[in-house]
């Protein structure tokens, strides 16, 4: 292969390298392609409070199952002064508490954070019990109520074409305060809820059935109590209704918190338990949503990356990250355009520097110290120095002018010149030393020429780098410098002519 | 005022500038393509010190016979106050040089005496002091590429051929031939001028002078980008220069690919009263201002001969010469249009 197509297949491969990573970050892992997107992640806690009798206690509260449309993101327990482990019983996780002794009231807390996610909520369980045990309305049970339930389950039964519909029916006739069989009903089980009645009455038209707890998840809820849905199996597969409307399907908002099963807290040793539940929901950056979601599972992508250094360490690697930008910037300008500047990629470093310093303090302060440092260098010149020495002198002399810049400006109250400091010194001291030659040999128009050059490089460099798309991307897809790297071989392969060279070489056409 | 018209409108909007498409029908060779099409591709790196190196380039000129200006010292290290001063005290014209400087940087010529003083070509008069610390700067590498320590050479001042006198300003002109592949193929003469402040670079304001590859006559000149037709400041007009014993300058920068190897070579070359052309410099990147000198694009030129077969690649420099001279000339003159 000859050297030009190996650039341009190797630009290839690595584009596409750089292009497929971070299509996969985006769409598999959830890492937002543009910045200043948030996603709303919900913090639940559960309360589980008891009056404890003084002897041995333990409290199992059921964990909710992974739900699929709920990206659970975070878990904590606390629980101070009790054991606590977590065990899986018949299919459900469940958090145990323990204690040899305790008295008097008992707080516990489980808090998760969850991430709802488009999809369906709920998968087909395979091993939830369909059988069902028809309830004995006999002697306890007074005649009438027994006759109403059988009304409503043949009134149901009437109107309706399968189990589906069957059930609408049954929950509307339940919710209807005008229905004498379900007045009756009612007012004979006092205590019972809605969804208790509507599984008593589908126990009685054989229609397996059990109960989903969970919880709506509203901004700013306290001490809620857990909320019910129904789940009837139709004989192929299980429908979720919503009891107080009928129908069918998973509420949005609604986090599933137990499917079928048995209690939700067992306390032993302890009386008054009950459960509560507060909810809030926070805006957070997308991209902390997927590396949170990401971090369980362990994605080799994420974790042999950026991210998993400390935070200060990122934020400097922020900083690089952007420069190899700004290089693509001084490639472009110089290959396309022909500018001239006073060293290839000094007006990379200047443009990192500005980033600190903000533009016009950073280019002030690079004026000043250019014009001081010159005037100081041509005193210099006349005192016959070997060069090393020299340019030491200088670089001294520019750290004393940061210093004095900052010490003066701090008096004045101009604070932002304190970030001189972040000026490239030996790069400085270098330039100065450029300048003063191209001023002693080619004069002072060729200094403003090659200064102005350098700065404009770094001036748009400076805005490239500080674009919040760009520091977006490379912050969160450093593959994309893979991308570049392909794009600067193609450009380094690049043998038109420059924009100078068009206006250089015009006399040849006329 | 006229009617709108859309080719002068976009004139307008473009300035300057003219299109692409234009310079290359023209056969422009333009930066990019210099240095991939042609530097890279026909300059071995491991070449480049024979050229990039001044004493590196003045040892090889001798062994393939080609004559330079002679070198009356060399400092491989920095030199002691004494041994400058010794050296110098006895001579009257001089000129010292960077072994590695580049673009004509930190080149001191010094043209006279007046006592103690030393005179520079410009009339500006330098003490013993500043002679030693220019050494001192070559030394520490302040003109050399990358700022690596240099090598320091003095040479002495050739004595130039009264010919061009007329066409120069305080400097001494120099000619540029580009070779490639052994056969030359543009050449121009750099005169310095007032403007340029006695420098022979084309784009501080210097003359460059477009030289007819045949027969040694100028073709073309141009300053800052205009044609002119006589130099700025003694008014000699450039119609009537012509180069003496243009063929031994044509054969000498021919014979510079022998010995330096490189592919695309640019020759700087000066003409002694008495030895008559000199090998001055050889360069392995020279720029393209020769173009503009000359009027005329250097890639049409460069693809003609990138069109030979081997046999034509391997023809001896007298023969090399002499197809340049008949295939490269120039098509217009000064005297006519």
């Amino acid at each position: 292969m000859s050297p030009r197509a190996q650039v341009y297949f190797l630009a290839a491969l690595l584009a596409l390298m750089g292009a497929g990573l971070t299509i996969y970050k985006n769409r598999e892992l959830g890492f937002p392609l543009l910045p200043g997107e948030y996603r709303t992640v919900w913090t639940i806690e559960a309360k589980v409070g008891f009056t404890a009798d003084g002897g041995p206690v333990k409290a199992a509260l059921t964990l909710p199952r992974e739900q699929r449309n709920m990206e659970v993101l975070n878990e904590s327990f606390s629980s101070s002064g009790y054991g606590f482990n977590i065990i899986r019983e018949n299919d459900e996780y469940r958090a145990v508490w323990s204690r040899r002794s305790a008295s008097g009231p008992q707080s516990l807390f489980y808090q998760l954070d969850v991430h709802q996610t488009p999809g369906a909520p709920l998968e087909q369980p395979l091993d939830l019990s369909t059988a069902v045990e028809k309830p004995f309305l006999g002697a306890r049970e007074q005649e009438a109520v027994r006759q109403a339930i059988y009304s409503l389950v043949e009134t149901a039964r009437e109107r309706s074409s399968d189990v589906e519909t069957f059930t609408t029916q049954l929950l509307s006739a339940l919710g209807d305060p005008r229905n004498q069989d379900r007045n009756l009903i009612f007012g004979y089980y006092k205590d019972r809820s809605l969804v208790d009645v509507a599984l008593l009455v589908l126990a009685t038209a054989e229609v397996p059935a059990h109960r989903i707890r969970g919880l709506y998840l509203e901004d700013d809820r306290r001490r809620l109590d857990p909320e019910d849905l129904l789940e009837v199996y139709d004989g192929k597969r299980w429908v979720v209704f919503e009891p107080h409307s009928g129908s069918p399907g998973v509420p949005k908002n609604f986090f599933i918190w137990q499917r079928g099963g048995k209690s939700l807290l067992d306390v032993e040793g302890g009386r008054n338990s009950q459960v509560t539940f507060s909810v809030i929901s926070n805006d957070v950056p997308a991209r902390d949503v997927s590396m949170l979601s990401t971090s369980k599972e362990k994605e080799a992508l994420v974790d042999f990356s950026i991210y998993s250094l400390p935070i200060e360490q990122q934020s400097i690697f922020k900083l690089i990250l952007l420069v190899p930008v700004g290089a693509l910037v001084v490639v472009l300008l110089r290959v396309f355009v022909g500018l001239r500047t006073s060293g290839t990629f000094m007006p990379v470093l200047l443009a990192v520097a500005f980033i600190e310093t903000q533009l016009f303090t950073g280019l002030s302060i690079f004026v000043l110290i250019l014009i001081l440092g010159l005037w100081v260098r041509f005193y210099l010149s006349r005192l016959n120095l070997l060069l090393v020495s020299r340019i030491a002198a200088v670089v001294v002399t520019v750290v004393i002018l940061m210093g004095a810049i900052s010490v003066v400006s701090y008096k004045l109250g101009i604070e932002q010149a304190l970030t001189v400091t972040f000026f490239p010194m030996i790069i400085l001291a270098w330039t100065i030393e450029r300048m003063s030659i191209v001023w002693e040999e080619d004069g002072p128009y060729e200094v403003v020429v090659q200064a102005g050059g350098s700065l404009l490089v770094a001036v748009l460099a400076w805005w490239v780098m500080t674009n919040r798309y760009v520091e977006h991307w490379t912050f969160n897809f450093p593959e994309l410098l893979l991308v570049l790297l392909g794009l600067i071989l193609v450009i380094g392969n690049y043998t038109g002519y420059r924009l100078a060279e068009l206006m250089r070489f015009r006399q040849l056409v006329k | 005022m006229g009617a709108f018209s859309l080719p002068q409108f976009l004139a307008k909007l473009r300035g300057g500038l003219v299109s692409p498409m234009a310079l290359h029908r023209m056969g422009v060779l333009g930066m990019n393509a210099r240095n991939i099409n042609y530097i890279a591709r026909y300059n071995d790196r491991d070449k480049y010190p024979i050229v990039d190196d001044k004493l590196n380039t003045k040892r090889a000129a001798k062994r393939y016979g080609i004559p330079t200006p002679e070198l009356i010292a060399a400092f491989e290290i920095q030199p002691s106050r004494s041994q400058v001063l010794k050296l110098i005290e006895p001579l009257w014209q001089f000129v010292i040089k960077p072994a590695r400087g580049s673009g004509g940087k930190g080149i001191l010529v010094i043209v006279g005496r007046d006592g103690d003083k030393y005179k520079k070509a410009s009339g500006a008069e330098l003490t013993a002091e500043d002679i030693l610390r220019h050494v001192s700067n070559i030394t520490s590498g302040l003109y050399s590429l990358g700022g690596k320590p240099d090598r320091v050479m003095v040479e002495a001042l050739v004595d130039f051929d009264p010919v061009f006198d007329n066409y120069s300003f305080e400097g001494v002109p120099d000619i540029r031939v580009i070779v490639f592949r052994g056969f030359p193929v543009m050449a121009m003469l750099r005169c310095s001028t007032h403007d340029s402040d006695g420098k022979a670079n084309l784009h501080q304001g210097a003359v460059g002078v477009g030289i007819d590859l045949a027969t040694g006559r100028s073709c073309h000149a141009v300053q800052r980008g205009l044609r002119i037709k006589q130099h700025p400041d003694t008014e000699m007009p450039f119609g009537e220069l012509q180069v003496p014993g243009w063929r031994d300058l044509v054969r000498l920068a021919a014979s510079c690919y022998e010995m330096t190897g490189l592919g695309y070579l640019g020759c700087d070359i000066v003409l002694d009263r008495r030895r008559g052309p000199l090998l001055l410099e050889a360069n392995a990147r020279p720029g393209l201002a020769i173009q503009v000198a000359n009027g005329v694009g250097l890639a049409s030129r460069l693809q003609h001969i990138e069109r030979f077969d081997l046999e034509q690649l391997e023809k001896n420099v007298e023969e090399r010469v002499a197809y340049s001279m008949r295939e490269f000339a120039a098509s217009r003159t000064l005297d006519k249009e």
